[in-house]
């Protein structure tokens, strides 16, 4: 129920509909989309990027003097959890050809391919198997499948969305399996949206031109990677899965090649050696940062782990002062804050209206353009509408135009998950719109890799949101499950054939005693710990009364 | 930084963490209760947002003697509510290779046979926090119509509150788990189109344009790409 204060703004809202809806169903554009100069005049005055703070140059490791998100620096000129030099390496617990760190889609994936090509295979993930941001996607997963579309201009599509920085190799690898992943997906029983001939059902994505977004409800992240998981419990004999289980630091050989990792069991807070001829970094992303303060959609487990585990080893960092604000978090009821309101309500028909009822920009442009102008339109235009208790401000996604567009019962079909989150708080969708702010979802940038998922490091790889090059600076909707999907399972492939020539040498963490010095050589004095492992969100009033409290693992 | 609590100035209410009492805001989920009670969680809390399951939490409300379910991350609190999470379930999960399945009744009664014990009582549907119509895709199941079972439990997030309450100790998330895969590979209409492009891929038919965007100037890419016709809604 929206407060009474909001009313005169809801009821201009439905004194538009009508005109929009004409428009929409005319099928002309329903807003002219913007020009290159207007999307480059809106980012630079109102994404959150160019924010004086929002980079600053990090001071250690192969990026040093690099301007990068200034919360990710921070998380890298951190100490380890551990000592190096009094960490004992001769009691190998597990010994293995593969370890994938992270239990998301991109690990379940590299599992899976990894096993049918003959490697034993341990998983071992932070909380549960499953448990990531690929089991939160909503939208869909893009696949150049239609007649009137290809794989090129999936690659054109998602290059502009990306400003021209996309890997030109990853970007390829991406639009060219993507139509075998769906197969692949469907031959291991994901049930996508069809139609009667049996085709999937395709919608537009923001910044793509031709219909490509395949779904399953507004589950499809679920559906994938509830799949994704059944398979990889159907193989215990080959694939062992160590939860709550977080690496934290990887392990080195004396060839300077990487060698497996250490993991810490959350619960007994025991040290665990894992040795691994091919160790597959794919823990999925920073959200739970809270990158300039902001809300996310990410993840309880998305602390960015990965990153620092490769970086610390070596490997280089792409793109990584580049972050995604999803659109349409939502801001209103106080207790859904920042949750991800799928992109598909905008593919589906919604527009996003001021509190005046006006629709100001084109309700599909890439991410990081529309959020840009929701911004604008908050702030400096102040057309926004100010959220009762929390003073926040949003403006309306007009959801009920998607029923007038698709009929009676499109939202409950199409966006039961949306239905069921707003029908908790007493908002029937179908009849009022929801209020909405961009939130904190994704990160665009990441370790490098190439299209075989190799980092610059020997037997290091990297597959998912923790990699970086194939979206360039902004992702599209729908090319996220894609990536875990495509590298996912060609790191698995990579891995498993590499375990097969390597030759491990004597284990060592001589690199975790470089990057302590090299911390000391830029007079870095900090007690941060890193990885973070955990967000803590206990009050600073309660905080202070944990007097022994030791937050290991939290950022300090 | 603190998150999914109301402002300081909501008023405050009593409930019990596993029977400790604790003063927490009003309005605040389950999980944002835990954690201004000073939990740091490991164990209960995943996506936050309604999509995982890994928060199923059991309750009870003063002066009333039933067991209620919900999800921590999507449950407003109520005052003296009794609750704790369940951390880990037990549950049966078959191994098997859905190459080697039929998608039929006969499997469900090899693979999972405790299946035909339910004995139609509707407690499952009643502990669903997705409000899913659990007993009918169980029932639904035991007729062999994977098709329904199917489409009933899309939306089922595996937290697990199902199978905790059944008398009959099926797995209901699991059982679903397998319908749909079932469903997914071997009775969903196939189409066309989908065929055609991986024909085309395999004979490398796609890889010229992409290469010959990958070679361009970032000027010459550019005008083509905002040159773009976009596909009418």
């Amino acid at each position: 129920m929206y407060p009474e204060y909001m009313q005169e703004s809801l009821r201009l809202v439905e004194k538009t509909r009508p005109a929009r809806l004409k428009k929409a169903l005319s099928g002309e554009k329903v807003f002219t989309p913007m020009t290159d100069a207007e999307r480059g005049e809106v980012l630079t005055k109102f994404h959150p990027d160019y924010q004086a703070d929002a980079r600053r140059k990090i001071r250690i490791g192969f990026n040093r003097g690099e301007n990068i998100t200034s919360e990710v620096a921070d998380l890298l000129e951190s100490h380890s959890r551990i000592n190096p030099d009094d960490f004992d390496l001769s009691r190998v617990d597990y010994d293995t050809d593969v370890l994938i760190i992270g239990g998301g889609g991109g690990g379940a994936g590299a599992a899976l391919l990894a096993r049918e090509n003959g490697a034993r295979v341990i998983i071992a993930t932070k909380l549960r198997i499953g448990d990531s941001n690929s089991m939160m996607s909503q939208g869909g997963i893009q696949a150049s499948v239609n007649p009137n579309d290809s794989p090129a201009i999936h690659y054109l599509d998602a290059l502009g969305g990306g400003h021209f920085d996309n890997k030109p190799d990853l970007l390829k690898a991406l639009v060219l399996d993507a139509p075998l992943v769906i197969k692949w997906l469907e031959e291991l029983g994901v049930m996508f949206d069809k139609d009667s001939d049996g085709n999937m059902v395709t919608m537009l994505g923001g910044g793509c031109s031709r219909k490509r977004m395949h779904s399953a409800r507004d589950y499809t992240g679920a559906a994938i990677m509830r799949v994704l998981r059944d398979e990889v419990k159907n193989h215990p004999e080959d694939i062992q899965v160590i939860e709550f289980s977080p690496a934290i630091e990887l392990l080195m050989d004396e060839g300077g090649q990487v060698a497996g990792a250490i993991l810490y069991n959350l619960e007994t807070e025991e040290y665990i050696i894992v040795r691994a001829k091919s160790t597959i970094i794919a823990t999925g992303g920073f959200g739970r940062l809270h990158i300039k303060e902001f809300f996310t959609t990410n993840h309880y487990g998305a602390t960015a782990d990965g990153l620092v585990l490769g970086y610390k080893a070596g490997a280089n960092l792409l793109y990584m002062d580049s972050v995604q604000y999803h659109p349409t978090g939502a801001v209103y009821p106080e207790q859904i804050l920042g949750f991800l309101i799928t992109e598909k309500v905008r593919t589906a028909g919604a527009q996003p209206v001021n509190k005046f009822g006006e629709l100001f920009v084109f309700p599909l442009e890439p991410r990081d353009v529309e959020s840009s102008s929701f911004i604008r339109e908050c702030t400096e235009r102040g057309k926004g509408i100010t959220t009762p208790h929390t003073g926040r401000v949003g403006i309306w996604l007009d959801s009920p135009l998607i029923e007038l567009i698709n009929g009676e019962g499109a939202i409950q079909k199409q966006l039961p998950a949306m239905y069921r989150q707003y029908n908790r708080f007493d908002i029937d969708i179908t009849k009022e719109p929801m209020l909405v702010f961009p939130t904190l979802h994704y990160q665009n940038g990441g370790l490098e890799i190439n299209d075989q998922c190799e980092t610059k490091i020997p037997n290091l790889y990297a597959a998912g949101e923790v990699s970086g090059g194939v979206h360039g600076r902004n992702r599209l909707m729908g090319n996220s499950v894609l990536d875990y999907n495509v590298f996912g399972r060609r790191a698995g492939i990579a891995a498993a054939l590499n375990a097969k020539e390597v030759k491990l040498g004597k284990l060592t963490l001589k690199h975790i005693k470089r990057y302590e010095i090299e911390l000391q050589k830029a007079g870095i004095h900090t007690d941060r710990i890193s990885p973070m492992l955990l967000p803590n969100y206990t009050p600073p009033e309660v905080r202070a009364r944990q007097l022994t409290a030791h937050y290991e693992g939290t950022l300090r | 930084m603190e998150e999914k609590t109301p402002s300081q100035k909501a008023e405050m209410i009593s409930l019990y963490i596993m029977g400790k009492r604790y003063e927490v805001p009003e309005g605040s989920t389950i999980m944002g209760a835990l954690e201004y009670a000073g939990y740091q969680l490991k164990r209960g809390c995943g996506c936050r947002e309604g999509f995982c399951g890994a928060c199923a939490t059991v309750y009870r409300t003063t002066n009333d003697y039933k067991i209620k379910t919900g999800l921590a991350c999507q449950t407003v609190v109520e005052p003296n509510m009794y609750l704790a999470q369940i951390p880990f379930f037990p549950a049966n999960k078959a191994l098997y290779d859905l190459n080697e399945l039929e998608p039929s009744i006969s499997t469900f009664q090899e693979i999972y046979p405790e299946l035909f014990r339910c004995v139609s009582c509707n407690t499952c549907t009643k502990a669903c926090p997705q409000d899913l119509e659990v007993m009918d895709y169980i029932q639904a199941l035991i007729r062999g119509d994977i098709a329904q079972a199917a489409d009933l439990s899309f939306d089922c997030i595996m937290c697990g509150l199902c199978a905790a309450r059944c008398p009959a100790e099926i797995v209901q998330y699991n059982v679903a788990a397998l319908a749909r895969r079932l469903y997914g590979k071997y009775l969903s209409k196939r189409g066309e189109y989908l065929e055609s492009r991986l024909k085309e891929i395999k004979e490398h038919k796609c890889d010229k344009e992409i290469e010959e965007f990958m070679h361009m100037e970032r000027e010459s890419i550019k005008k083509k790409y905002y040159a773009r016709d976009i596909e009418k809604m």
